[in-house]
């Protein structure tokens, strides 16, 4: 593999049936990523089945089985890397907790493929799908319009899902949609072009995912740095040592910049930057780096470390799209851990302003309830200021998570309008 | 102009690293488990990495199931002297004379199983907090939807089902008295990935992951090495291969392949090339399609 290969995270969703296992097991196995024993095992499970050749489908096997049997079911990462990339899949099946699950893996995904089946078109569960890779600003989106040998790979039936797509898709804002007609059964345009569509003049689905532009999506303008944890190592090389680790959030620092620790306001300038023993003049998100400042001002863990002519906002009362993700129902007014990057506070949510309804997508100014896979605007108000920004301009300060302190789960995910 | 985008070996090593200062900062009492194989040795580099100028903030421990390659054990005093860390090892053999599990027996018998009550009292006796693995998410199915921080009951038992959800990077590990949890930094890795890591880091690695002369026994589809612990049937026979380990673990059930791989290039090659799953060599994943997520639910790595 050549050494400036990309990672790239994407998710996949799609209703039972539409064929995302088969979609999955066609990308590894085309792209020769299936070691012999995982395929015998598969081989040996299709024979048991009584399917004819391999079911590609049995190699997400694991969560299959869960479905049938109708247990909660869970994501599930899977790997695979090309020449081109190094991919992450995850895998997020179910019905029941569709939307929690999607969430998770939409959380983290570069891109999120979803699938339609060709013979159905866009249905609810596509605009569920899209609605939520919108909501989580998944940067790319790719419609793929599967079982296109059910519809002799009629590109009559490829426009109009697309024509259904954007119809409904103009409301939401997802800034780069794009449409490839397949079969993962027979592997038309899933790693090989496909013979039996010349009309189709994008790239095959592999192809896509290998040269889709990633590098700006991360935000390269707002640095921001939380800090995790504070280096004294106060040994005899490194007596006055005081670095701040962290994972750059978003945007770049340069030693010299102006900084300011927030949120006690006090200011200075970065001495040093480092990745282990090398000295960086700059680092960039998301890059895990230690900074040393040229003032010495108390900065621990939760601080957030910023160029002082780019602050986020500092805030004890937000308004946030929030997902419930779990089994026991919201208490009113009651009181929750929020974590944003390091930092923790105590908040309580003050107001349910209207929940979503999924299916339609319309707003629910009457239903205040948030129960398992709510997606509801809230009002959350905060102990103490948090530095936030807006989800839209940055997926990670502008995320927060909502913890049960009585039980200790992670009860609520939530996007910082 | 420089590229503002990190290659995908930088980015998986950022995210350990941000994962391991999550640890440092989110738990009392943490410790990386250390098995002296090369998943666990990563974990070390990339701790060394995360905490520089200062020492790892943890000490290591060793499950010793008694069963080791001397290599191994060799490997493992070494490191912890470059490091001046601190080592706890919890002793199967210690547990298995103090009446806390009984020896398998037959052909067969491992002490695979056994460890877990070792790693689990260790953990109670030392009050950790967090158990920092090597784990990664491509090894097995069961792991593929392990968490970054994944929560044990206070009987130490994993709940597949009923695991929290894990979004961004924003890790939940709060936990009540006597719970603990297992941090898997490496989770994103692939087997591949490690290779190119370790190769680009130079990290070094015990000799038994480099093809060399040893003698060893044809069973269950590889070569499992001879040593005092091997009960040998009639009609097995020692022969001296040329072989070297994908993963190192148990001697008596840790597999070797044959190989001329003697640098960690033309491992990372050969392992590009490879055609099995690394654990394909283990008989302890041979006795059942579940066996891995069994285990895990018991409390095992
Ligand atoms: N004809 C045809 N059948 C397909 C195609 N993709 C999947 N299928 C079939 O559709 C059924 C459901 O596929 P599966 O991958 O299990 O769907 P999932 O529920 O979305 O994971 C299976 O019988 C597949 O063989 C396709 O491109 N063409």
């Amino acid at each position: 593999m050549l050494d400036n290969n990309q990672l790239l995270r994407f998710t996949t969703a799609g209703s039972v049936d539409d064929g995302k296992s088969t979609l999955i097991g066609r990308l590894l196995y085309d792209s020769k990523s299936i070691f012999e024993d995982q395929l015998a095992a598969i081989e040996k499970t299709s024979k048991k089945k009584g399917h004819d050749g391999v079911d590609l489908a049995l190699f997400t096997d694991g969560l299959r089985d869960e479905r049938e049997q109708g247990i909660t079911i869970d994501v599930a990462y899977r790997y695979f890397t090309t020449p081109k990339r190094k991919f992450i899949i995850a895998d997020t099946p179910g019905h029941i907790q569709y939307t929690r699950n999607m969430v998770t893996g939409a959380s983290t995904a570069n891109a999120a493929i979803i699938l339609v089946d060709a013979r159905h078109g866009v249905i609810e569960q596509t605009k569920r799908h899209s609605f939520i890779a919108s909501l989580l600003q998944i940067p790319h989106i790719i419609v793929c319009i599967n079982k296109m040998d059910l519809v002799d790979f009629s590109e009559a039936a490829y426009n109009e899902v697309i024509e259904q797509f954007e119809e409904f898709s103009s409301k939401l804002l997802v800034k780069d949609v794009r449409f490839i007609p397949l079969s993962a059964l027979n592997g038309d345009n899933v790693v090989n072009r496909s013979d039996n569509m010349e009309w189709y003049q994008g790239a095959p689905l592999l192809h896509t995912l290998e040269t889709l532009h990633i590098s700006s999506d991360i935000n390269k303008i707002d640095a921001r740095f939380p800090v995790q944890t504070v280096l004294r190592p106060q040994s005899e090389s490194h007596r006055d040592y005081r670095g701040y680790a962290g994972r750059i959030a978003s945007g770049v620092l340069r030693v010299g910049d102006e900084v300011t620790a927030m949120p006690s306001g006090f200011t200075s300038s970065i001495k040093s930057i480092h990745s282990f023993t090398t000295d960086l003049k700059e680092a960039y998100a998301p890059m895990s780096v230690s900074i040393t400042l040229n003032d010495d001002i108390d900065i621990s863990r939760g601080d957030m470390i910023v160029r002082t002519n780019n602050q986020p906002e500092a805030s004890q009362d937000l308004e946030v799209m929030l997902c419930w993700l779990n089994n026991d129902e919201a208490k009113p007014r009651a009181k929750y851990l929020i974590r944003h990057t390091s930092n923790e506070e105590k908040a309580m949510i003050k107001e349910v302003v209207y929940k979503i309804d999924i299916e339609t997508l319309d707003r629910n100014f009457e239903d205040k309830s948030l129960k398992m896979n709510d997606i509801c605007r809230v009002k959350i108000r905060t102990t103490k200021p948090l530095m936030v920004d807006s989800y839209r301009d940055n997926r990670s300060t502008g995320s927060i998570i909502l913890v049960d302190d009585m039980t200790n789960e992670t009860v609520a995910a939530g996007m910082i309008v | 102009m420089s590229k503002y985008y990190l290659n995908y070996l930088d980015e998986l090593e950022s995210e350990a690293i941000y994962v391991l200062r999550e640890v440092a900062a989110q738990f009392q009492n943490p410790v990386i488990l250390f098995s002296g194989g090369k998943d666990s040795i990563v974990v070390t580099h990339l701790a060394k990495k995360a905490f520089y100028p200062a020492k790892i903030p943890f000490p290591l421990m060793h499950v010793d199931t008694g069963h080791n390659f001397p290599e191994t054990i060799a490997f493992r005093d070494n490191i912890i002297n470059e490091l001046g860390a601190q080592l706890i090892v919890g002793s199967v053999q210690d547990s298995i004379d103090n009446g806390r599990v009984a020896e398998e027996r037959g052909k067969n018998a491992t002490r695979n199983a056994l460890q877990i009550t070792t790693l689990l009292d260790a953990i109670e006796e030392n009050s950790i907090d967090c158990a920092i693995g090597g784990g990664r998410r491509d090894e097995e199915k069961a792991r593929a939807k392990e968490r970054f921080f994944s929560h044990r009951d206070d009987f130490g038992q994993w709940d597949p089902k009923n695991q929290r959800p894990e979004l961004w990077n924003l890790f939940n590990g709060k936990h009540f008295e006597g719970e603990h949890f297992r941090a898997f930094p490496i989770s994103n890795w692939t087997e591949m990935d490690v290779w190119n890591y370790i190769n680009r880091e130079n990290i070094s690695i015990p000799s038994l992951y480099f093809a060399h002369e040893r003698e060893v026994v044809w069973r269950q589809n590889s070569w499992i090495p001879n040593s005092e612990f091997l009960k040998l049937d009639e009609d097995e026979e020692v022969v001296l291969k040329k072989v070297r380990f994908r993963t190192l673990g148990d001697i008596t059930i840790t597999g070797g392949i044959e190989s001329d791989a003697d640098t960690v290039e033309k491992i990372a090659l050969e392992v590009s090339g490879m055609r099995q799953t690394e654990r394909g060599n283990r008989s302890d994943d041979k006795r059942s399609e579940s066996a891995m997520e069994d285990r895990k639910r018991q409390g095992y790595f």
